[in-house]
Protein backbone atom coordinates (compact mmCIF):
# COMPACT_ATOMS: atom_id res chain seq x y z
CA UNK A 1 0.00 0.00 0.00
CA UNK A 2 1.23 3.44 -0.87
CA UNK A 3 2.01 5.78 1.99
CA UNK A 4 0.10 9.02 1.98
CA UNK A 5 0.04 12.51 3.36
CA UNK A 6 -3.40 13.47 4.68
CA UNK A 7 -4.54 17.07 4.83
CA UNK A 8 -6.75 17.61 7.89
CA UNK A 9 -7.03 21.35 7.54
CA UNK A 10 -6.09 23.51 4.55
CA UNK A 11 -5.53 27.24 4.20
CA UNK A 12 -7.30 28.92 1.28
CA UNK A 13 -4.41 28.73 -1.17
CA UNK A 14 -2.79 25.30 -0.96
CA UNK A 15 -1.65 23.73 -4.23
CA UNK A 16 0.77 21.08 -5.40
CA UNK A 17 3.69 22.66 -7.23
CA UNK A 18 6.81 21.63 -9.09
CA UNK A 19 9.00 23.23 -11.77
CA UNK A 20 5.97 23.42 -14.09
CA UNK A 21 5.26 21.98 -17.52
CA UNK A 22 7.31 23.52 -20.34
CA UNK A 23 6.42 22.74 -23.93
CA UNK A 24 2.80 23.90 -24.17
CA UNK A 25 3.34 27.60 -24.83
CA UNK A 26 2.28 27.26 -28.46
CA UNK A 27 -0.99 25.72 -27.30
CA UNK A 28 -1.70 28.61 -24.97
CA UNK A 29 -0.62 27.01 -21.70
CA UNK A 30 2.06 28.79 -19.67
CA UNK A 31 4.69 26.79 -17.83
CA UNK A 32 3.25 27.45 -14.37
CA UNK A 33 4.91 25.72 -11.43
CA UNK A 34 5.99 27.08 -8.06
CA UNK A 35 5.61 30.84 -7.61
CA UNK A 36 9.01 30.77 -5.85
CA UNK A 37 11.24 28.26 -7.64
CA UNK A 38 14.16 29.06 -5.36
CA UNK A 39 12.16 27.67 -2.44
CA UNK A 40 11.88 24.35 -4.32
CA UNK A 41 15.66 24.27 -4.66
CA UNK A 42 16.10 25.06 -0.96
CA UNK A 43 13.70 22.28 0.06
CA UNK A 44 15.55 19.87 -2.22
CA UNK A 45 18.90 20.84 -0.67
CA UNK A 46 17.55 20.39 2.86
CA UNK A 47 16.31 16.91 2.00
CA UNK A 48 19.22 15.97 -0.28
CA UNK A 49 16.98 15.21 -3.25
CA UNK A 50 16.30 16.55 -6.76
CA UNK A 51 14.60 19.95 -7.08
CA UNK A 52 11.99 18.66 -9.55
CA UNK A 53 10.00 16.76 -6.95
CA UNK A 54 6.54 18.03 -6.05
CA UNK A 55 5.87 20.06 -2.90
CA UNK A 56 2.88 21.78 -1.32
CA UNK A 57 2.73 25.52 -1.90
CA UNK A 58 0.88 27.46 0.80
CA UNK A 59 -0.39 30.96 0.06
CA UNK A 60 -0.25 32.92 3.30
CA UNK A 61 -1.67 30.17 5.50
CA UNK A 62 -0.67 26.53 5.93
CA UNK A 63 -2.83 23.82 7.45
CA UNK A 64 -2.66 20.57 9.36
CA UNK A 65 -1.02 17.46 7.95
CA UNK A 66 -0.41 13.83 8.89
CA UNK A 67 1.71 11.19 7.19
CA UNK A 68 1.09 7.44 7.28
CA UNK A 69 4.82 6.69 7.68
CA UNK A 70 7.75 8.43 9.35
CA UNK A 71 8.36 11.16 6.81
CA UNK A 72 11.18 13.59 6.25
CA UNK A 73 9.90 17.10 5.72
CA UNK A 74 11.38 20.49 4.97
CA UNK A 75 9.77 23.89 5.32
CA UNK A 76 10.91 26.74 3.06
CA UNK A 77 9.71 29.97 1.48
CA UNK A 78 7.70 32.49 3.48
CA UNK A 79 8.50 31.91 7.19
CA UNK A 80 5.57 30.47 9.12
CA UNK A 81 5.22 29.15 12.67
CA UNK A 82 5.03 25.36 12.56
CA UNK A 83 4.80 22.56 15.10
CA UNK A 84 4.76 18.80 15.33
CA UNK A 85 2.26 17.59 17.92
CA UNK A 86 2.39 21.04 19.50
CA UNK A 87 6.17 21.34 19.65
CA UNK A 88 7.54 24.24 17.65
CA UNK A 89 9.87 23.34 14.80
CA UNK A 90 12.23 25.58 12.89
CA UNK A 91 11.42 27.07 9.49
CA UNK A 92 13.90 26.78 6.63
CA UNK A 93 14.91 23.41 8.03
CA UNK A 94 14.34 19.68 7.64
CA UNK A 95 12.70 17.50 10.28
CA UNK A 96 11.24 14.05 10.77
CA UNK A 97 7.48 13.96 10.95
CA UNK A 98 6.70 10.73 12.82
CA UNK A 99 3.89 8.56 11.45
CA UNK A 100 0.48 9.74 12.68
CA UNK A 101 1.92 12.89 14.28
CA UNK A 102 0.18 16.17 13.49
CA UNK A 103 2.10 18.85 11.62
CA UNK A 104 0.52 22.26 11.98
CA UNK A 105 1.60 25.20 9.86
CA UNK A 106 0.26 28.68 10.67
CA UNK A 107 0.19 31.96 8.74
CA UNK A 108 3.14 33.67 7.11
CA UNK A 109 4.70 36.42 9.20
CA UNK A 110 6.44 37.82 6.12
CA UNK A 111 6.53 36.76 2.49
CA UNK A 112 3.62 35.13 0.67
CA UNK A 113 4.33 31.53 -0.37
CA UNK A 114 5.48 28.88 2.09
CA UNK A 115 6.44 25.36 1.00
CA UNK A 116 6.10 21.95 2.63
CA UNK A 117 8.46 19.44 1.04
CA UNK A 118 8.52 15.74 1.83
CA UNK A 119 11.27 13.18 1.33
CA UNK A 120 10.65 11.59 -2.07
CA UNK A 121 8.16 14.30 -2.96
CA UNK A 122 4.42 13.95 -3.14
CA UNK A 123 3.07 12.02 -6.10
CA UNK A 124 -0.33 13.16 -7.27
CA UNK A 125 -1.51 11.90 -10.67
CA UNK A 126 0.50 13.37 -13.53
CA UNK A 127 -1.28 15.71 -15.91
CA UNK A 128 0.36 16.89 -19.13
CA UNK A 129 3.76 15.74 -17.94
CA UNK A 130 3.81 17.42 -14.52
CA UNK A 131 2.20 17.26 -11.09
CA UNK A 132 1.64 20.95 -10.48
CA UNK A 133 -1.73 22.62 -10.30
CA UNK A 134 -2.27 25.37 -12.87
CA UNK A 135 -5.28 27.15 -11.44
CA UNK A 136 -5.70 29.61 -14.30
CA UNK A 137 -5.86 26.72 -16.79
CA UNK A 138 -8.05 24.51 -14.61
CA UNK A 139 -5.36 21.84 -14.18
CA UNK A 140 -5.52 20.32 -10.71
CA UNK A 141 -6.97 22.58 -8.08
CA UNK A 142 -6.80 23.82 -4.54
CA UNK A 143 -6.07 21.22 -1.88
CA UNK A 144 -8.81 20.73 0.69
CA UNK A 145 -9.29 19.13 4.08
CA UNK A 146 -9.68 15.39 3.61
CA UNK A 147 -7.36 15.16 0.61
CA UNK A 148 -4.82 12.34 0.66
CA UNK A 149 -1.75 12.54 -1.54
CA UNK A 150 0.58 9.64 -2.33
CA UNK A 151 4.14 9.95 -1.05
CA UNK A 152 7.04 9.09 -3.32
CA UNK A 153 9.64 6.51 -2.21
CA UNK A 154 12.39 7.91 0.02
CA UNK A 155 15.49 5.94 0.94
CA UNK A 156 17.31 8.79 2.67
CA UNK A 157 17.18 9.43 6.42
CA UNK A 158 19.04 12.69 7.09
CA UNK A 159 17.10 15.54 8.67
CA UNK A 160 17.91 18.26 11.18
CA UNK A 161 19.52 20.62 8.67
CA UNK A 162 18.88 24.28 8.16
CA UNK A 163 19.75 26.98 5.62
CA UNK A 164 20.49 30.63 6.40
CA UNK A 165 17.41 32.80 6.07
CA UNK A 166 17.11 34.66 2.78
CA UNK A 167 16.10 38.32 2.42
CA UNK A 168 13.53 37.91 -0.32
CA UNK A 169 10.37 38.06 1.82
CA UNK A 170 10.02 41.81 2.30
CA UNK A 171 10.36 43.37 -1.17
CA UNK A 172 13.51 45.28 -2.17
CA UNK A 173 15.24 46.29 -5.38
CA UNK A 174 14.41 44.30 -8.49
CA UNK A 175 16.69 44.11 -11.51
CA UNK A 176 14.98 44.59 -14.86
CA UNK A 177 15.87 44.43 -18.54
CA UNK A 178 14.25 46.33 -21.39
CA UNK A 179 11.29 44.37 -22.77
CA UNK A 180 10.25 44.01 -26.40
CA UNK A 181 8.22 47.22 -26.05
CA UNK A 182 10.56 49.38 -23.94
CA UNK A 183 11.69 51.28 -27.06
CA UNK A 184 8.11 52.51 -27.49
CA UNK A 185 8.16 54.14 -24.03
CA UNK A 186 9.51 57.70 -23.77
CA UNK A 187 12.75 57.82 -21.80
CA UNK A 188 10.96 60.03 -19.25
CA UNK A 189 8.55 57.19 -18.39
CA UNK A 190 11.38 54.66 -17.99
CA UNK A 191 13.34 57.05 -15.77
CA UNK A 192 10.29 57.78 -13.65
CA UNK A 193 9.62 54.04 -13.40
CA UNK A 194 13.13 53.55 -11.99
CA UNK A 195 12.73 56.51 -9.64
CA UNK A 196 9.36 55.47 -8.25
CA UNK A 197 8.98 53.89 -4.83
CA UNK A 198 6.35 51.20 -5.46
CA UNK A 199 4.67 48.87 -3.06
CA UNK A 200 3.03 45.59 -3.87
CA UNK A 201 -0.72 46.08 -4.17
CA UNK A 202 -3.16 43.75 -2.42
CA UNK A 203 -4.29 42.57 -5.86
CA UNK A 204 -2.16 39.64 -6.86
CA UNK A 205 -2.15 35.89 -7.32
CA UNK A 206 -0.16 33.18 -9.10
CA UNK A 207 -0.83 34.94 -12.43
CA UNK A 208 0.77 38.20 -11.40
CA UNK A 209 0.84 41.12 -8.99
CA UNK A 210 -0.18 44.71 -9.36
CA UNK A 211 2.02 47.57 -8.17
CA UNK A 212 0.93 50.62 -6.19
CA UNK A 213 2.49 54.08 -6.11
CA UNK A 214 1.68 57.76 -5.81
CA UNK A 215 1.64 59.80 -9.01
CA UNK A 216 0.85 59.52 -12.70
CA UNK A 217 0.44 56.27 -14.62
CA UNK A 218 2.96 54.71 -16.99
CA UNK A 219 0.89 54.19 -20.15
CA UNK A 220 2.83 55.24 -23.28
CA UNK A 221 1.30 56.84 -26.38
CA UNK A 222 1.23 53.52 -28.25
CA UNK A 223 -1.37 52.47 -25.69
CA UNK A 224 -3.46 49.69 -27.14
CA UNK A 225 -2.22 49.96 -30.69
CA UNK A 226 0.39 47.23 -30.39
CA UNK A 227 -0.08 43.77 -31.84
CA UNK A 228 -0.54 40.98 -29.27
CA UNK A 229 2.75 39.30 -28.56
CA UNK A 230 4.22 36.42 -26.56
CA UNK A 231 4.35 37.24 -22.86
CA UNK A 232 6.40 35.58 -20.13
CA UNK A 233 6.65 35.55 -16.34
CA UNK A 234 8.58 38.64 -15.26
CA UNK A 235 7.18 40.92 -17.97
CA UNK A 236 5.86 44.18 -16.51
CA UNK A 237 2.82 45.19 -18.53
CA UNK A 238 1.15 48.56 -18.21
CA UNK A 239 -2.58 47.94 -18.09
CA UNK A 240 -5.23 50.35 -19.42
CA UNK A 241 -5.21 52.80 -16.51
CA UNK A 242 -1.41 53.07 -16.45
CA UNK A 243 -0.83 50.60 -13.61
CA UNK A 244 2.19 48.27 -13.82
CA UNK A 245 1.40 44.58 -13.42
CA UNK A 246 4.21 42.01 -13.04
CA UNK A 247 3.45 38.60 -14.54
CA UNK A 248 4.16 35.47 -12.53
CA UNK A 249 4.21 31.73 -13.07
CA UNK A 250 0.59 31.22 -14.23
CA UNK A 251 0.42 34.17 -16.63
CA UNK A 252 -1.26 34.16 -20.04
CA UNK A 253 0.87 33.20 -23.03
CA UNK A 254 0.11 36.28 -25.13
CA UNK A 255 -0.67 39.82 -24.13
CA UNK A 256 -1.77 43.00 -25.82
CA UNK A 257 -0.65 45.55 -23.25
CA UNK A 258 2.69 47.35 -23.67
CA UNK A 259 5.50 46.16 -21.39
CA UNK A 260 7.88 48.64 -19.89
CA UNK A 261 10.47 46.10 -18.75
CA UNK A 262 10.98 42.50 -17.70
CA UNK A 263 12.25 41.18 -14.36
CA UNK A 264 15.32 38.95 -14.24
CA UNK A 265 14.22 35.35 -13.53
CA UNK A 266 16.54 35.24 -10.50
CA UNK A 267 14.73 38.24 -8.97
CA UNK A 268 11.24 36.91 -9.64
CA UNK A 269 10.99 35.06 -6.29
CA UNK A 270 11.48 38.43 -4.56
CA UNK A 271 8.42 39.79 -6.42
CA UNK A 272 6.32 36.69 -5.78
CA UNK A 273 7.24 36.75 -2.09
CA UNK A 274 6.69 40.50 -1.53
CA UNK A 275 3.64 40.79 0.72
CA UNK A 276 1.04 43.50 0.14
CA UNK A 277 2.56 46.84 1.12
CA UNK A 278 6.18 45.70 0.77
CA UNK A 279 8.42 48.29 -0.92
CA UNK A 280 9.61 47.51 -4.45
CA UNK A 281 12.02 49.46 -6.62
CA UNK A 282 13.20 48.63 -10.12
CA UNK A 283 16.62 49.12 -11.65
CA UNK A 284 17.56 48.58 -15.30
CA UNK A 285 20.66 46.45 -15.87
CA UNK A 286 22.48 45.57 -19.07
CA UNK A 287 22.13 42.20 -20.76
CA UNK A 288 25.68 41.32 -19.65
CA UNK A 289 24.84 42.20 -16.04
CA UNK A 290 21.67 40.12 -16.31
CA UNK A 291 23.51 37.04 -17.59
CA UNK A 292 26.08 37.51 -14.83
CA UNK A 293 23.32 37.76 -12.21
CA UNK A 294 21.68 34.58 -13.53
CA UNK A 295 25.03 32.79 -13.46
CA UNK A 296 25.62 33.81 -9.85
CA UNK A 297 22.08 32.76 -8.90
CA UNK A 298 22.56 29.36 -10.54
CA UNK A 299 25.87 28.95 -8.71
CA UNK A 300 24.25 29.94 -5.44
CA UNK A 301 21.61 27.23 -5.96
CA UNK A 302 24.32 24.70 -6.79
CA UNK A 303 26.08 25.71 -3.55
CA UNK A 304 23.01 25.33 -1.33
CA UNK A 305 24.11 21.91 0.00
CA UNK A 306 27.37 23.51 1.22
CA UNK A 307 25.44 26.14 3.14
CA UNK A 308 23.41 23.65 5.16
CA UNK A 309 24.05 23.70 8.90
CA UNK A 310 23.00 21.25 11.58
CA UNK A 311 19.89 22.52 13.25
CA UNK A 312 20.47 23.74 16.78
CA UNK A 313 17.24 23.41 18.64
CA UNK A 314 16.02 26.10 20.96
CA UNK A 315 16.21 24.56 24.46
CA UNK A 316 12.89 26.24 25.30
CA UNK A 317 11.17 23.97 22.80
CA UNK A 318 12.57 20.73 24.16
CA UNK A 319 9.95 19.31 26.52
CA UNK A 320 12.24 16.90 28.37
CA UNK A 321 15.22 19.25 28.56
CA UNK A 322 16.30 18.17 32.03
CA UNK A 323 16.74 14.60 30.93
CA UNK A 324 19.54 15.59 28.56
CA UNK A 325 23.18 15.58 29.65
CA UNK A 326 23.99 19.09 28.58
CA UNK A 327 27.28 20.10 30.09
CA UNK A 328 29.69 17.24 30.39
CA UNK A 329 31.59 15.55 27.63
CA UNK A 330 32.12 16.33 23.97
CA UNK A 331 29.30 15.76 21.55
CA UNK A 332 28.92 15.92 17.83
CA UNK A 333 26.08 18.32 18.37
CA UNK A 334 23.48 16.15 16.70
CA UNK A 335 22.14 14.22 19.68
CA UNK A 336 19.14 16.45 19.87
CA UNK A 337 18.16 15.91 16.28
CA UNK A 338 15.09 13.77 15.83
CA UNK A 339 17.20 10.99 14.37
CA UNK A 340 20.06 11.31 16.87
CA UNK A 341 23.74 11.38 16.03
CA UNK B 1 -5.37 41.37 -30.18
CA UNK B 2 -4.87 44.23 -32.54
CA UNK B 3 -5.37 43.57 -36.19
CA UNK B 4 -3.77 45.18 -39.14
CA UNK B 5 -4.93 45.35 -42.65
CA UNK B 6 -3.15 42.69 -44.67
CA UNK B 7 -3.74 44.48 -47.93
CA UNK B 8 -1.85 47.59 -46.92
CA UNK B 9 0.67 46.30 -44.39
CA UNK B 10 4.13 46.61 -45.87
CA UNK B 11 6.25 43.51 -45.56
CA UNK B 12 9.11 44.30 -43.22
CA UNK B 13 12.41 42.53 -42.89
CA UNK B 14 12.42 40.05 -40.01
CA UNK B 15 13.67 41.55 -36.74
CA UNK B 16 15.39 39.70 -33.88
CA UNK B 17 15.00 41.08 -30.37
CA UNK B 18 15.93 39.77 -26.98
CA UNK B 19 12.88 39.19 -24.78
CA UNK B 20 14.22 39.19 -21.26
CA UNK B 21 17.49 37.45 -20.41
CA UNK B 22 16.27 34.04 -21.59
CA UNK B 23 14.14 34.78 -24.65
CA UNK B 24 14.49 35.83 -28.27
CA UNK B 25 11.69 37.04 -30.47
CA UNK B 26 11.88 36.88 -34.25
CA UNK B 27 9.19 39.19 -35.65
CA UNK B 28 8.03 39.11 -39.26
CA UNK B 29 5.84 42.20 -39.00
CA UNK B 30 4.61 44.91 -36.64
CA UNK B 31 0.95 44.28 -37.26
CA UNK B 32 -1.03 41.25 -38.24
CA UNK B 33 -0.61 40.19 -41.83
CA UNK B 34 -1.14 36.88 -43.56
CA UNK B 35 2.46 36.59 -44.86
CA UNK B 36 3.94 37.46 -41.44
CA UNK B 37 1.84 34.78 -39.76
CA UNK B 38 2.84 32.15 -42.35
CA UNK B 39 6.49 33.11 -41.92
CA UNK B 40 6.29 32.86 -38.12
CA UNK B 41 4.68 29.39 -38.29
CA UNK B 42 7.20 28.12 -40.83
CA UNK B 43 10.19 29.58 -38.98
CA UNK B 44 9.14 28.14 -35.62
CA UNK B 45 8.62 24.71 -37.20
CA UNK B 46 12.20 24.87 -38.46
CA UNK B 47 13.45 25.94 -34.99
CA UNK B 48 11.74 22.87 -33.53
CA UNK B 49 13.23 20.68 -36.25
CA UNK B 50 16.74 22.03 -35.63
CA UNK B 51 16.53 21.15 -31.93
CA UNK B 52 19.44 23.42 -30.93
CA UNK B 53 21.10 22.59 -27.66
CA UNK B 54 20.12 25.17 -25.04
CA UNK B 55 16.74 26.06 -26.59
CA UNK B 56 14.11 25.03 -24.09
CA UNK B 57 10.80 25.97 -25.63
CA UNK B 58 9.38 27.80 -28.64
CA UNK B 59 6.08 29.21 -29.75
CA UNK B 60 4.49 31.59 -32.22
CA UNK B 61 2.34 34.66 -31.83
CA UNK B 62 0.41 36.22 -34.72
CA UNK B 63 3.56 37.59 -36.35
CA UNK B 64 6.57 36.25 -34.40
CA UNK B 65 8.42 33.14 -33.39
CA UNK B 66 9.67 33.06 -29.79
CA UNK B 67 12.40 30.93 -28.23
CA UNK B 68 13.13 30.47 -24.55
CA UNK B 69 16.70 29.34 -23.96
CA UNK B 70 19.28 28.90 -21.24
CA UNK B 71 21.62 31.91 -21.55
CA UNK B 72 24.22 30.19 -19.35
CA UNK B 73 24.41 27.35 -21.86
CA UNK B 74 23.80 29.15 -25.14
CA UNK B 75 25.12 32.70 -25.38
CA UNK B 76 23.08 35.54 -26.84
CA UNK B 77 25.59 36.23 -29.60
CA UNK B 78 25.73 32.58 -30.59
CA UNK B 79 21.95 32.18 -30.68
CA UNK B 80 21.52 35.43 -32.61
CA UNK B 81 24.06 34.25 -35.18
CA UNK B 82 22.21 30.95 -35.57
CA UNK B 83 18.92 32.80 -36.04
CA UNK B 84 20.47 35.21 -38.55
CA UNK B 85 21.82 32.29 -40.55
CA UNK B 86 18.46 30.54 -40.52
CA UNK B 87 16.63 33.74 -41.49
CA UNK B 88 18.86 34.29 -44.52
CA UNK B 89 18.54 30.63 -45.51
CA UNK B 90 15.29 31.28 -47.38
CA UNK B 91 12.42 33.72 -47.91
CA UNK B 92 10.28 32.84 -44.91
CA UNK B 93 7.35 34.90 -46.20
CA UNK B 94 7.18 32.50 -49.14
CA UNK B 95 7.94 29.38 -47.12
CA UNK B 96 5.40 26.55 -47.20
CA UNK B 97 3.39 26.05 -44.04
CA UNK B 98 4.68 23.32 -41.72
CA UNK B 99 3.60 19.72 -42.25
CA UNK B 100 1.43 17.79 -39.82
CA UNK B 101 -1.40 20.29 -40.03
CA UNK B 102 -5.02 19.19 -39.98
CA UNK B 103 -8.26 20.43 -41.51
CA UNK B 104 -11.23 20.67 -39.13
CA UNK B 105 -14.85 20.93 -40.29
CA UNK B 106 -16.65 22.34 -37.29
CA UNK B 107 -20.46 22.50 -37.07
CA UNK B 108 -21.78 25.80 -35.72
CA UNK B 109 -25.11 27.47 -35.16
CA UNK B 110 -25.07 31.04 -36.47
CA UNK B 111 -27.36 33.71 -35.03
CA UNK B 112 -30.39 32.96 -32.82
CA UNK B 113 -29.85 33.16 -29.08
CA UNK B 114 -26.71 31.05 -29.62
CA UNK B 115 -25.13 33.87 -31.62
CA UNK B 116 -27.00 36.97 -30.51
CA UNK B 117 -24.73 39.53 -32.16
CA UNK B 118 -24.83 38.11 -35.70
CA UNK B 119 -27.10 40.85 -37.06
CA UNK B 120 -25.12 43.65 -35.48
CA UNK B 121 -21.77 42.23 -36.63
CA UNK B 122 -23.11 41.74 -40.18
CA UNK B 123 -24.34 45.32 -40.23
CA UNK B 124 -20.93 46.56 -39.09
CA UNK B 125 -19.44 44.67 -42.04
CA UNK B 126 -22.05 46.11 -44.41
CA UNK B 127 -23.63 42.71 -45.06
CA UNK B 128 -26.91 40.92 -44.45
CA UNK B 129 -26.97 38.12 -41.88
CA UNK B 130 -27.20 35.54 -44.70
CA UNK B 131 -24.21 37.06 -46.49
CA UNK B 132 -22.29 37.05 -43.22
CA UNK B 133 -23.00 33.35 -42.63
CA UNK B 134 -21.86 32.69 -46.20
CA UNK B 135 -18.51 34.36 -45.40
CA UNK B 136 -18.11 32.41 -42.17
CA UNK B 137 -18.88 29.05 -43.84
CA UNK B 138 -17.10 29.58 -47.14
CA UNK B 139 -13.82 31.06 -45.93
CA UNK B 140 -11.28 28.48 -44.91
CA UNK B 141 -9.47 30.05 -41.96
CA UNK B 142 -6.22 29.06 -40.29
CA UNK B 143 -5.28 28.86 -36.62
CA UNK B 144 -3.00 31.91 -36.73
CA UNK B 145 -2.11 31.56 -33.09
CA UNK B 146 -3.37 30.05 -29.85
CA UNK B 147 -3.49 32.24 -26.82
CA UNK B 148 -5.42 34.09 -24.13
CA UNK B 149 -6.52 30.76 -22.68
CA UNK B 150 -5.23 27.21 -23.24
CA UNK B 151 -6.29 25.85 -26.63
CA UNK B 152 -8.05 29.03 -27.77
CA UNK B 153 -7.45 29.79 -31.47
CA UNK B 154 -7.40 33.06 -33.35
CA UNK B 155 -8.61 32.14 -36.85
CA UNK B 156 -8.00 34.17 -39.96
CA UNK B 157 -8.27 35.75 -42.06
CA UNK B 158 -11.76 36.77 -43.15
CA UNK B 159 -12.53 38.99 -46.17
CA UNK B 160 -11.69 42.68 -45.86
CA UNK B 161 -15.31 43.61 -44.99
CA UNK B 162 -14.72 41.96 -41.59
CA UNK B 163 -12.12 44.46 -40.50
CA UNK B 164 -14.60 45.62 -37.87
CA UNK B 165 -13.51 46.80 -34.41
CA UNK B 166 -14.08 45.01 -31.18
CA UNK B 167 -16.82 46.49 -29.02
CA UNK B 168 -15.76 49.15 -26.58
CA UNK B 169 -18.02 47.66 -23.91
CA UNK B 170 -17.45 44.06 -22.95
CA UNK B 171 -20.01 41.30 -23.25
CA UNK B 172 -20.08 40.11 -19.66
CA UNK B 173 -19.90 36.41 -20.46
CA UNK B 174 -19.41 34.49 -23.68
CA UNK B 175 -19.74 30.71 -23.27
CA UNK B 176 -17.18 27.97 -23.97
CA UNK B 177 -17.33 26.97 -27.64
CA UNK B 178 -18.72 30.36 -28.70
CA UNK B 179 -17.67 31.84 -32.02
CA UNK B 180 -16.98 35.57 -32.18
CA UNK B 181 -15.70 37.98 -34.81
CA UNK B 182 -13.67 41.20 -35.14
CA UNK B 183 -10.63 42.55 -37.05
CA UNK B 184 -10.87 39.90 -39.82
CA UNK B 185 -10.51 37.10 -37.28
CA UNK B 186 -12.77 34.57 -35.65
CA UNK B 187 -12.14 33.46 -32.09
CA UNK B 188 -13.42 30.12 -30.86
CA UNK B 189 -13.57 30.45 -27.08
CA UNK B 190 -12.03 27.69 -24.96
CA UNK B 191 -13.35 29.15 -21.70
CA UNK B 192 -16.34 31.22 -20.65
CA UNK B 193 -15.08 34.79 -20.29
CA UNK B 194 -15.97 38.46 -20.73
CA UNK B 195 -15.06 39.67 -24.23
CA UNK B 196 -15.18 42.58 -26.63
CA UNK B 197 -15.51 40.25 -29.64
CA UNK B 198 -18.95 40.04 -31.27
CA UNK B 199 -20.74 36.78 -30.49
CA UNK B 200 -22.07 35.38 -33.77
CA UNK B 201 -22.36 31.64 -33.23
CA UNK B 202 -21.89 28.57 -31.10
CA UNK B 203 -20.04 25.27 -31.53
CA UNK B 204 -19.88 22.14 -29.37
CA UNK B 205 -16.05 22.25 -29.30
CA UNK B 206 -14.29 21.84 -25.98
CA UNK B 207 -10.86 22.99 -27.00
CA UNK B 208 -8.94 22.28 -23.78
CA UNK B 209 -9.72 19.34 -21.53
CA UNK B 210 -6.75 18.67 -19.23
CA UNK B 211 -8.12 15.25 -18.19
CA UNK B 212 -8.75 13.99 -21.73
CA UNK B 213 -6.50 11.72 -23.79
CA UNK B 214 -6.21 14.59 -26.22
CA UNK B 215 -6.13 17.71 -24.00
CA UNK B 216 -5.77 20.20 -26.87
CA UNK B 217 -7.79 19.86 -30.08
CA UNK B 218 -6.41 22.59 -32.34
CA UNK B 219 -2.78 23.37 -33.13
CA UNK B 220 -1.26 26.49 -34.66
CA UNK B 221 -1.38 26.16 -38.46
CA UNK B 222 -4.46 23.89 -38.52
CA UNK B 223 -7.19 24.99 -40.92
CA UNK B 224 -10.86 25.29 -40.13
CA UNK B 225 -14.09 25.36 -42.10
CA UNK B 226 -17.36 26.02 -40.29
CA UNK B 227 -20.50 24.20 -41.38
CA UNK B 228 -23.98 25.42 -40.58
CA UNK B 229 -26.12 23.33 -38.25
CA UNK B 230 -29.15 23.80 -36.01
CA UNK B 231 -29.49 23.99 -32.25
CA UNK B 232 -30.87 20.48 -31.80
CA UNK B 233 -28.11 18.84 -33.83
CA UNK B 234 -25.51 20.89 -31.98
CA UNK B 235 -26.95 19.82 -28.66
CA UNK B 236 -26.51 16.16 -29.68
CA UNK B 237 -22.86 16.83 -30.55
CA UNK B 238 -21.97 18.02 -27.07
CA UNK B 239 -21.02 14.53 -25.91
CA UNK B 240 -18.71 13.96 -28.85
CA UNK B 241 -15.03 14.43 -27.85
CA UNK B 242 -14.54 16.60 -30.95
CA UNK B 243 -17.86 18.44 -30.62
CA UNK B 244 -19.10 16.91 -33.88
CA UNK B 245 -16.11 18.23 -35.82
CA UNK B 246 -14.49 16.14 -38.55
CA UNK B 247 -10.73 16.12 -38.75
CA UNK B 248 -8.51 15.19 -41.67
CA UNK B 249 -4.80 15.54 -42.31
CA UNK B 250 -3.68 18.27 -44.67
CA UNK B 251 -1.12 17.33 -47.32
Amino acid sequence: MTDTLTIHRAGPGLTLQDMGRPGYLALGLSRGGAADRLALAEGAALLGQPADLTAIEMTGTGGEFEASRDTRIALTGAPVAAAIDGTRIAWNASHTLPAQARLTIGSASEGVYGYLHVGGGVRPPERLGAHSAHLAAGIGGLLEAGDRIDLGPDDRTATGLTLPKDSRFAGGTIRILPSIHTDAFPQELCTRFEDTAFTRDTRGNRMGVQLKWDGDGFLPEIGRKIVSEVIMPGDIQIIGDGTPYVLLSECQTTGGYPRIATVLPCDLPRIAQAPAGAPLRFRFVTLEEAVDAERKAAQSIADLPKRRQPLIRDPATIPNLLSYQLISGMTAGRELDPEGA
Amino acid sequence: MTGGNADTTPQTAPRIRTAGVDGMLVSFGDSLSEPANRAALAFRAEIERQGWDGVEESTTSLVSAYLRFDPLHLGHAELKAKLDTLLSDRDWYEAPLPSGRRLWRIPAVFGTDLGPQLDQAAEAAGLTAEQAIKDFTQTRVRVQTIGFAPGQPYLGELPQAWNIPRQSTLTSRIPEGALAVAIRQLVLFSVATPTGWQHIGQTAMRLFQPEADEPFLLRPGDEVEFTRTDAETLSNMRNDPHGGAERSDLP
